[in-house]
């Protein structure tokens, strides 16, 4: 027989729970019904979780500018790709050499990765130095290079993974029967790092798919930048109302009628194609996420 | 001459075992080099009366005047405050709504609930801030916002423009914040309460504990390092701000400045739209300076108090 606080605690901790998830997930609910939304009904009534009348239109427009949006696409996957492939290939070899204490000089490149994750330039120089030097502005690079490529806290977590579940003796005789050092990367050590490559290259991937702020510094070229993802466009258009919001407050309406912009259920839709990856993949990939947070959480 | 010889032989023999060691981590180092350390030499940009089209040597120095200049604006007063105030209150709300929820979570008996709860809680950590952007304008919209038109209506109040009235922003940027990361400082809490040996509250049982005072005396007291390295790395990173919850999630609406413009909000906009170099520079050597010594200091001291949980 259960008891009476048994039951009480269980009614008690799965509200609170419920609660929680319901606040989580009722706001995704509300941006696809609202993309589902007719636009003239949201104009009047705003957006509900029940509206009068469902429309597709959002998504046929959306169809209709495929040019765009599929080539914003495009780019996002193309971006999420390239990136996770090279930052885990440098994460990885950067984090192998490491583990190794005993090759002399890698303390010193432990030091140097973990002074420039404690200490940086700041925005303004970082932002001088791509610019300026590396001339990076409106290329691909922009989104692949600044900030994201290698991160300190993947790099601690690899070279904790090869360090605690790597056994060295493995690692030993293939030594002895002569593999060299990459060869022993490549064939022992990766194959056996599976878990934590999983979980570095999904949250890689998700920074990647995600980031619109490389977008915002560095590619600001007039009339749009062809390598805009889909952040970068939603950001966009965020930007751009706010900017005829300015030329309709100066009272210049002469300016603003000039301005067409998609009406709000197409940025909601937009922005469901924006999420709908996530969406529909992260049920699967869960698990790797969770290991992701408990193994770099507090403790390294 | 003889120890010279020695040791570049014992240099090249260290070579030849390891120079594959060090060509794995030649990509990275080189990264970092880009990334981080030529960026660090920038901080001299700071201190100059900055020309872009003269570069960082051809411009002139200019002493500390850059920050002099930030330092007698009214904006260094509220950008600091703001980004301390709100240091503070997200830690505060966000660690108390993770703890009640990894509590709670550890209590649900039935496997499948408590998966359904772990992994539906985490979904807005993965979604950018344009994103978060966009789900919160559905709700706070003046014209079309579900709040506006299907809330405010039923209680019988007026409209609120809330894109324009700052009074309001404080509880929004906090809910929108713990929303987001509630589910992942959770898994934290969470996890380190599956490792709480299940032996204390066997005993607690037969002694005839409540499952509050078990929570009380025996669950919370040992969460409390967790806590309290979460406490100083944030202590560390109080200067620091998440730009695109206050850029995107605000929309970079001015009249909400006084509440909503933190540090790196300031920044951005000192540089990108202003092209301020003189004051977004020394802000930003401000933070990154002062964010070292903080997170420096707070090592140390959880070296001292909790030797397993230092960064380094």
């Amino acid at each position: 027989m259960k008891s009476r606080e048994y039951r009480y605690t269980q009614i008690f901790a799965n509200t609170i729970c419920f609660i929680i998830i319901l606040s989580a997930i009722l706001p995704f609910i509300m941006l696809i019904i609202a993309s589902f939304t007719d636009n003239d009904w949201a104009a009047a009534n705003g957006f509900t979780y029940f509206p009068g009348k469902w429309s597709m239109d959002a998504y046929s427009y959306i169809i209709k500018q495929w040019d765009i949006i599929g080539h914003a696409y495009l780019m996002t996957i193309i971006v999420t790709l390239l990136g996770t492939s090279i930052s885990i290939t440098i994460t990885t070899l950067f984090a192998y050499g490491i583990s190794k204490p005993n090759v002399p000089g890698m303390k010193v490149v432990s030091f140097i990765l973990i002074f420039a994750m404690l200490f940086n330039g700041g925005l303004v120089s970082t932002y001088y130095c791509y610019a300026k030097i590396w001339n990076i502005k409106d290329t691909i690079w922009a989104l692949i290079f600044p900030g994201l490529l290698m991160s300190g806290f993947n790099v601690i977590l690899v070279r904790n993974y090869f360090t605690n579940n790597i056994p060295a003796s493995l690692e030993e005789a293939a030594r002895i029967d002569g593999a060299n050092a990459l060869y022993i990367f490549g064939s022992i050590v990766m194959p056996l790092s599976k878990p934590v490559l999983a979980t570095i290259g999904l949250m890689t991937a998700l920074v990647y798919w995600n980031d619109w702020a490389n977008g915002l510094y560095y590619l600001t070229a007039r009339g749009g930048s062809q390598y805009n993802t889909i952040q970068i466009i939603l950001n966009n258009i965020n930007n751009d109302i706010q900017a005829l919001a300015q030329v309709m407050t100066s009272n210049d309406s002469g300016f603003s009628t000039d301005i067409k912009m998609p009406s709000t259920t197409i940025r909601m839709a937009i922005a469901v194609f924006g999420i709908l990856p996530i969406l529909v993949l992260y049920p699967f990939f869960q698990r790797y996420f969770v290991k992701g947070i408990t193994f770099g959480g507090v403790k390294e | 001459m003889k120890n010279k010889n020695q040791l570049v032989h014992k240099i090249k023999i260290t070579f030849s075992q390891n120079w594959l060691y060090y060509i794995m981590v030649l990509p990275g180092l080189i990264y970092l080099l880009i990334n981080s350390y030529l960026p660090m030499f920038g901080i001299i940009i700071a201190f100059k009366k900055m020309d872009f089209s003269k570069g960082i040597f051809g411009s002139e120095w200019n002493g500390l005047n850059n920050f002099r200049f930030l330092f007698a604006t009214n904006d260094a007063w509220i950008i600091t405050r703001n980004t301390i105030a709100y240091s503070i209150i997200f830690f505060i709300v966000g660690t108390f709504m993770a703890i009640l929820f990894a509590v709670c979570l550890n209590e649900v008996t039935n496997k499948i609930s408590a998966k359904l709860y772990q992994t539906i809680s985490l979904l807005p950590y993965l979604m950018s801030w344009v994103i978060v952007s966009y789900l919160a304008f559905a709700f706070l919209s003046s014209e079309s916002g579900f709040i506006n038109k299907s809330i405010l209506p039923i209680l019988g109040i007026d409209s609120i423009s809330w894109y324009h009235e700052k009074d309001y922003w404080p509880f929004i940027l906090t809910f929108v914040s713990t929303w987001k990361g509630v589910g992942y400082s959770m898994i934290l809490y969470y996890s380190n309460i599956l490792g709480i040996n299940q032996d204390y509250f066997e005993a607690a049982k037969i002694d005839g504990a409540s499952k509050l005072r078990q929570i009380r005396y025996i669950t919370l007291p040992l969460l409390k390092p967790t806590v309290i390295t979460l406490l100083i790395l944030n202590l560390g990173s109080i200067f620091r701000s998440d730009f695109g919850l206050f850029y995107q999630v605000t929309k970079n609406s001015g009249p909400l400045y006084p509440y909503t413009r933190t540090i790196d909000v300031y920044i951005y906009q000192a540089l990108m739209k202003n092209a301020d170099y003189g004051m977004s520079s020394a802000a930003s050597v401000c933070q990154s300076i002062i964010g070292f010594v903080l997170i420096i200091s707070a090592n140390k001291f959880l070296r001292k108090y909790q030797a397993s949980s230092a960064l380094f």
